[in-house]
């Protein structure tokens, strides 16, 4: 028991020299090739051509930034939801939450009424649909109408019926609205604006840090909802703070970057099985691990077909869904050996 | 320790409890019995606060219970419940490190050595130090529930709250957990409400016994005033013979099968 600290803050620390290792990977990467030479002189302080200046500091590092932001923020969302529901299959993504926000997103673009609320107001119509989904699957669990498979076959449903509304959109609404509104269905982190990606950074930071609050809640909620009450939680507060938080984590993510799928399925799968099931390092591991996710992916995004860019979306969506088909039929044949 | 005043309890429009007026002393060993649907588990939610009453209140050392918060009371009441499979690769120290989640103050992140102590006492007195390491998926139904209650010992609780907690062990097993609970109630003054479907053991073990029926409190005393065939044969519609247990003095009930009633009575 006391040499456990040392394994957590080694495997943090671990984590975290992967993440700059791929953040440097994807730093030295995109369709303007830059010394390797170049990027440390700039990094360190050093002066350089102001089109390289511009290039690192105003495209690559931000994008870096928002995937980390981004990738954590949906990769905590996960753990927080399957800790919740109680099934590693849960996520964002899977349980209609992105289809949801990104039908938020799209319903304020096409109406628009982006301007209400000047730079939040896309956050604010991702968090609404995100809200509103969260909402309407509590309902679901409360009335005892959905089991835990209903839940995610709703949101599955969910998800279709979000994009079969997003696209009747898209059919209806003016050309100059059609590519903002295609890039949310996929998902990219080609944001170069900073303000968004401060936003993005100051959220996921936050959002980290009220996890932790409720890390022995989630501890005990592994056991069922009725044993953490008998260990003293407030299961239902616990349940809607964190609700409300993942819906405000998925919202604000999908607003900035679109529905980017199966980070938060992929990660924490993952980070189980080597941290563990104790949230107090399953939750900053998969935020670290999430950032790295997503930063390799997008790496990979804007150079595997270059001079093309892939969206982002399609490599984690590729990568996801295959993990997902590959989880969902291992618990079945472990729920059929018992 | 415990008051139940007038407390009656229902799901949708169904009571499932109603009017229950007890009062159990520090230091008592009372057992639950009652039919399938009488009311045994709501009786322990009652206490747990994880039903609300219809009416009526419940009192623990005098303090009403919704006066304490969810926390207060786990510092105080801990529960085992059925046996269940857990969803997630615990190692059996860690599930019994949760029990000192109620007692954590503030926004420490690790245990204190006085957590660590308290988890080590629990599973040393219940048996299950050499199993500390072992994933709790990988012991048998009894070792694990051992390890349920010595995550509830580690909430050093003055009441321990018990549903069913022998369902699915086997004989020795089921001697092992009680022995436990009532050496717990004996050596350190534990109050223990147990519920417990198996009669002889409710008679074996328990100072005290309620019979529920259809959620009413039918017959609260020791086992000899509850355990008579009569008691029994109205409450669960079936012929019951009751008799001494030669070594304990306590009664035991034998049920007797349908057919050797007919050729008994010739």
């Amino acid at each position: 028991m006391e040499n456990r600290l040392l394994k957590w803050l080694f495997t943090l620390f671990v984590l975290i020299v992967i993440l700059l290792a791929v953040s440097a990977l994807s730093l030295s990467l995109g369709p303007a090739g830059m010394h390797p030479g170049t990027i440390v002189r700039l990094l360190l302080g050093g002066k350089g051509r102001a089109t390289d200046y511009a290039i690192l500091f105003d495209i690559r590092l931000p994008r870096i930034l928002l995937g980390f932001a981004i990738g954590g923020s949906l990769s905590l969302s996960g753990v927080m939801l399957q800790a919740l529901f109680r099934n590693p299959l849960v996520e964002p993504y899977t349980l209609g939450i992105s289809g949801g926000a990104a039908l938020g997103v799209a319903l304020g673009t096409i109406l628009g009424l982006t301007g209400l609320l000047g730079i939040y107001s896309l956050p604010a119509f991702g968090f609404l649909g995100a809200v509103c989904v969260i909402v309407f699957l509590s309902l679901g669990i409360n009335r005892s109408v959905l089991n835990l498979q209903g839940l995610l076959l709703t949101g599955v449903m969910i998800s279709f019926i979000s994009s079969s509304a997003v696209l009747l959109i898209m059919s209806i609404s003016r050309i100059e609205d059609l590519h903002g509104i295609l890039f949310w269905i996929i998902g990219s982190l080609g944001e170069t604006d900073w303000l968004p990606v401060k936003l993005a950074l100051v959220a996921a930071i936050a959002g980290l840090a009220v996890a932790y609050l409720f890390c022995f809640d989630l501890n005990a909620l592994c056991l069922g909802e009725e044993d953490a009450i008998h260990l003293g939680v407030n299961v239902e507060r616990t349940k809607r703070i964190l609700l409300v938080l993942a819906s405000l984590l998925t919202g604000l993510s999908v607003s900035l970057v679109g529905a980017i799928g199966f980070v938060g399925l992929v990660v924490p799968h993952f980070v189980r099985m080597f941290a563990g099931t104790d949230h107090r390092i399953l939750l900053v591991s998969s935020f670290v691990s999430g950032a790295i996710f997503l930063i390799f992916c997008d790496a990979v995004a804007k150079s595997v077909a270059q001079p093309i860019e892939l969206p982002v979306g399609v490599v984690t969506g590729l990568f996801g869904g295959i993990l997902f088909i590959y989880a969902m039929m291992r618990r079945a044949s472990i729920v059929r050996s018992k | 320790m415990l008051e139940l005043r007038h407390v009656s309890c229902r799901y949708d429009d169904h009571f499932v409890l109603k009017d229950i007026n007890v009062r159990i002393e520090d230091g008592g060993l009372v057992g639950v019995i009652g039919p399938n649907g009488s009311g045994k588990t709501t009786l322990i939610r009652a206490v747990t606060r994880t039903i609300k009453l219809a009416e009526g209140e419940v009192l623990l050392k005098g303090e009403k219970l919704d006066t304490l918060s969810f926390k207060e009371l786990a510092q105080q009441v801990a529960v085992v419940g059925r046996l269940y499979d857990l969803d997630v690769r615990m190692r059996v120290e860690d599930l019994v490190l949760l029990g000192r989640i109620p007692h954590r103050k503030g926004l420490r992140l690790m245990e204190r050595r006085s957590d660590l102590g308290a988890a080590e006492e629990a599973m040393d007195l219940t048996g299950t130090l050499s199993l500390r390491s072992r994933f709790v998926d990988s012991l048998s139904s009894g070792e694990r529930q051992l390890a349920f209650i010595a995550r509830a010992l580690a909430q050093e609780p003055e009441l321990l709250l018990l549903d069913e907690p022998t369902s699915h062990l086997d004989i020795g097993h089921q001697a092992r957990v009680l022995d436990l609970v009532r050496k717990l109630n004996r050596d350190r003054g534990l109050t223990v409400l147990v519920v417990l479907h198996d009669l002889n053991l409710a008679s074996q073990y328990c100072d005290r016994i309620f019979l529920l029926s259809d959620g009413v409190l039918w017959k609260d005393g020791t086992p000899d005033e509850v355990l008579t065939y009569r008691n029994i044969e109205e409450v669960y519609h079936t012929p019951v013979v009751v008799m001494k247990n030669p070594v304990s003095s306590r009664p035991g009930v034998f049920l007797v099968p349908e057919e050797d009633i007919v050729t008994g009575a010739k």
